[in-house]
């Protein structure tokens, strides 16, 4: 089999409002897939449809070869999923967090010692292992349950807004374990995120999805390279004398836009043939195109860093 | 779908375990009969006198309708932890793991139930420590008590599995419980009761399960225990059928 994950037409609709339109994804074995937008795009209505928690209004989709409408107890076996907001039980301990959930994925008992305390050590969480959840701040939370997610081995890991409210340092370590799991066990990982950093520093290939469609879907080095690449722009007294100096450029107005490689080593280059033939220089800036600036080209709107929702949020499941 | 039993066990002993863990539930839940013993079986038995007793202390006559409180209330808010679950998103981890929704659902029944039954059995051990005379059939009063609290755990997934938030099935509660408890005749025999009432009493379910307890426990009841028991058995499978079947539904 070559897709891990495949959706067929994809889709999910509330009354009048479609909330997955046509969606048709195929995901390659131990990729990072980013399913990026702003919020109310669809990414969650996606997981919960490959995670067998919502049925599609048509179409379907396969994960790790099993069909989600008619084998879901085969996807469920081969999935891990951390939900956008905690489902921890806070009054039980992290290790019977742990415990409770490798019983449910039915590890047999001398499997379930090793595997729980390998996923705490990962954490970095084993001593505090036997507190009560209550007791924990937001990122320690956020970290075991990405560890409740791999108790089980999953072949695909969903996660739903890893780092959703958290401070900018827990973020960063949480995006280092992810990076860690997908190398070292060779995992598909399959995260939803606003956070345009959190999907360009993690994912191997970036699904950009707004109003229930991809409207784009590439690697994030070719979705940035759609925009150009980085430039350097130079703004100079003499117009004419830097058109000469650099033919490649581009001229607007009193600027002169550079289109560069590599920005270390160009650098230097350009300020050297400027000195040596006396063109002024008064400003010079780098561009380099982000996720946010595809975005914006793609759909003429920005998307919202929003704030985390309520963890007190009612969920309707079951 | 069928049941597995690991994971009817594992739902079963988290139950268990937050249980023991909340303080305040565990001393609420046994002072509370206590204090009715103590309000009812003193100052009522000195103040009133009953027809239709046939000669058993009050006392004796109200120890089974006291220890079925538990037996009643605690297996009725035992639906609270489905909506929490639901509410802190718990419920969310347990159905997507793969396992059958009716190994977690009798998990959480069979819980409840446990929990229940341990506190009918210690109100039942302080009686008998303070004198309460009990019939050679007493150890039947357990497997009697975990189906009648079966009954009302099921009762109360159907209600937790309809209303969905914390605050309609409190309502429901507040209307429900004490109707369904002052009507069983766990504090009155309900021979002495107007005929209109007595009918109120003998659709209540809670109704046979006192008459059965006091029938195992004191050797006489007002229903015979020939009607009582099949109609508790009857009552605790079929809500945790319907219990079940609405828990289970995929939305």
């Amino acid at each position: 089999m070559e897709f891990i994950i495949e959706t067929l037409n994809l889709t999910k609709k509330y009354g009048e409002l479609t909330a997955v339109d046509n969606l048709n994804i195929q995901v390659r074995e131990g990729e990072v897939f980013g399913l990026l937008g702003p919020n109310g795009a669809g990414k969650t209505t996606i997981l919960s449809m490959l995670s067998t928690m919502l049925n599609p209004t048509s179409g379907t989709a396969t994960v790790n070869c099993y069909d989600i409408l008619k084998e879901p107890a085969g996807v469920r076996k081969s999935i891990g999923v951390v939900f956008q907001e905690s489902v921890l039980d806070e009054r039980l301990t992290g290790r019977e967090n742990l415990d409770i959930h490798a019983r449910l994925y039915k590890l047999p008992k001398g499997i379930r010692k090793v595997r729980i305390n390998e996923v705490l050590e990962l954490v970095e969480l084993k001593d505090r292992a036997n507190d009560l959840v209550k007791t924990y701040s937001g990122g320690m939370k956020r970290r075991l349950e990405i560890a409740r997610g791999l108790v089980h081995y999953p072949k695909v890991l969903f996660l739903d807004e890893p780092t959703l409210g958290l401070d900018p340092q827990t973020r960063e370590h949480v995006w280092a374990y992810i990076r860690e799991l997908a190398q070292k066990e060779k995992m598909t990982v399959i995260l939803t995120t606003h956070y345009m950093e959190e999907a360009d520093s993690l994912c191997n290939r970036i699904a950009i999805i707004d109003y229930g469609k991809i409207i784009a879907l590439d690697t994030p080095e070719n979705l940035k390279n759609t925009l150009g690449g980085s430039s350097i722009i130079l703004q100079v007294f003499d117009i004419e004398k830097a058109k000469m100096l650099f033919p490649n450029a581009r001229i607007s107005r009193d600027k002169v836009i550079l289109p560069v490689k590599r920005i270390e080593t160009d650098i230097g280059r350009i300020f050297r043939t400027a000195i040596k033939n006396q063109l002024q220089i008064y400003e010079t800036r780098i561009h380099t195109p982000s996720l946010n600036d595809v975005f914006i080209f793609l759909t003429g709107r920005e998307i919202r860093e929003e704030k985390p929702e309520s963890n007190n949020k009612k969920v309707n499941g079951g | 779908m069928g049941i597995e039993l690991n994971i009817v066990y594992t739902v079963w002993m988290r139950e268990l375990v937050e249980h023991v863990r909340d303080r305040e539930k565990l001393i609420s839940s046994l002072a509370m009969p206590i204090f009715w013993f103590i309000i009812f079986g003193t100052g009522l038995a000195s103040s009133i006198s009953f027809k239709g007793l046939e000669g058993i202390n009050f006392s004796d006559f109200l120890a089974p309708g006291i220890v079925a409180m538990p037996l009643l209330y605690t297996s009725i808010l035992s639906g609270i932890s489905v909506i929490w679950d639901r509410e802190h998103g718990f419920l969310k981890e347990m159905l997507v793991a793969p396992v059958s929704r009716l190994s977690i659902v009798i998990g959480k029944a069979l819980g409840g139930a446990t929990i229940a039954t341990l506190q009918a059995i210690s109100v039942l051990v302080l009686f008998i420590l303070l004198g309460i005379k009990l019939t050679f059939f007493t150890f039947i009063l357990v497997p009697a008590m975990l189906v009648m609290s079966l009954g009302f755990v099921g009762l109360s997934i159907i209600f937790a599995s309809l209303l969905k938030t914390m605050e309609g099935f409190n309502l429901v509660l507040n209307l429900g419980l004490a109707p369904i408890f002052f009507l069983s005749g766990a504090f009155f025999p309900i021979g002495i009761l107007p005929a209109w009432l007595r009918v109120l009493s003998q659709v209540d379910p809670m109704t046979y399960g006192v008459e059965l307890l006091r029938y195992i426990s004191t050797g006489s009841s007002y229903i015979p225990f020939y009607v009582s028991l099949p109609v508790v058995l009857i009552f605790s499978i079929t809500t945790i059928i319907i219990g079940s079947y609405l828990f289970t539904r995929k939305q």
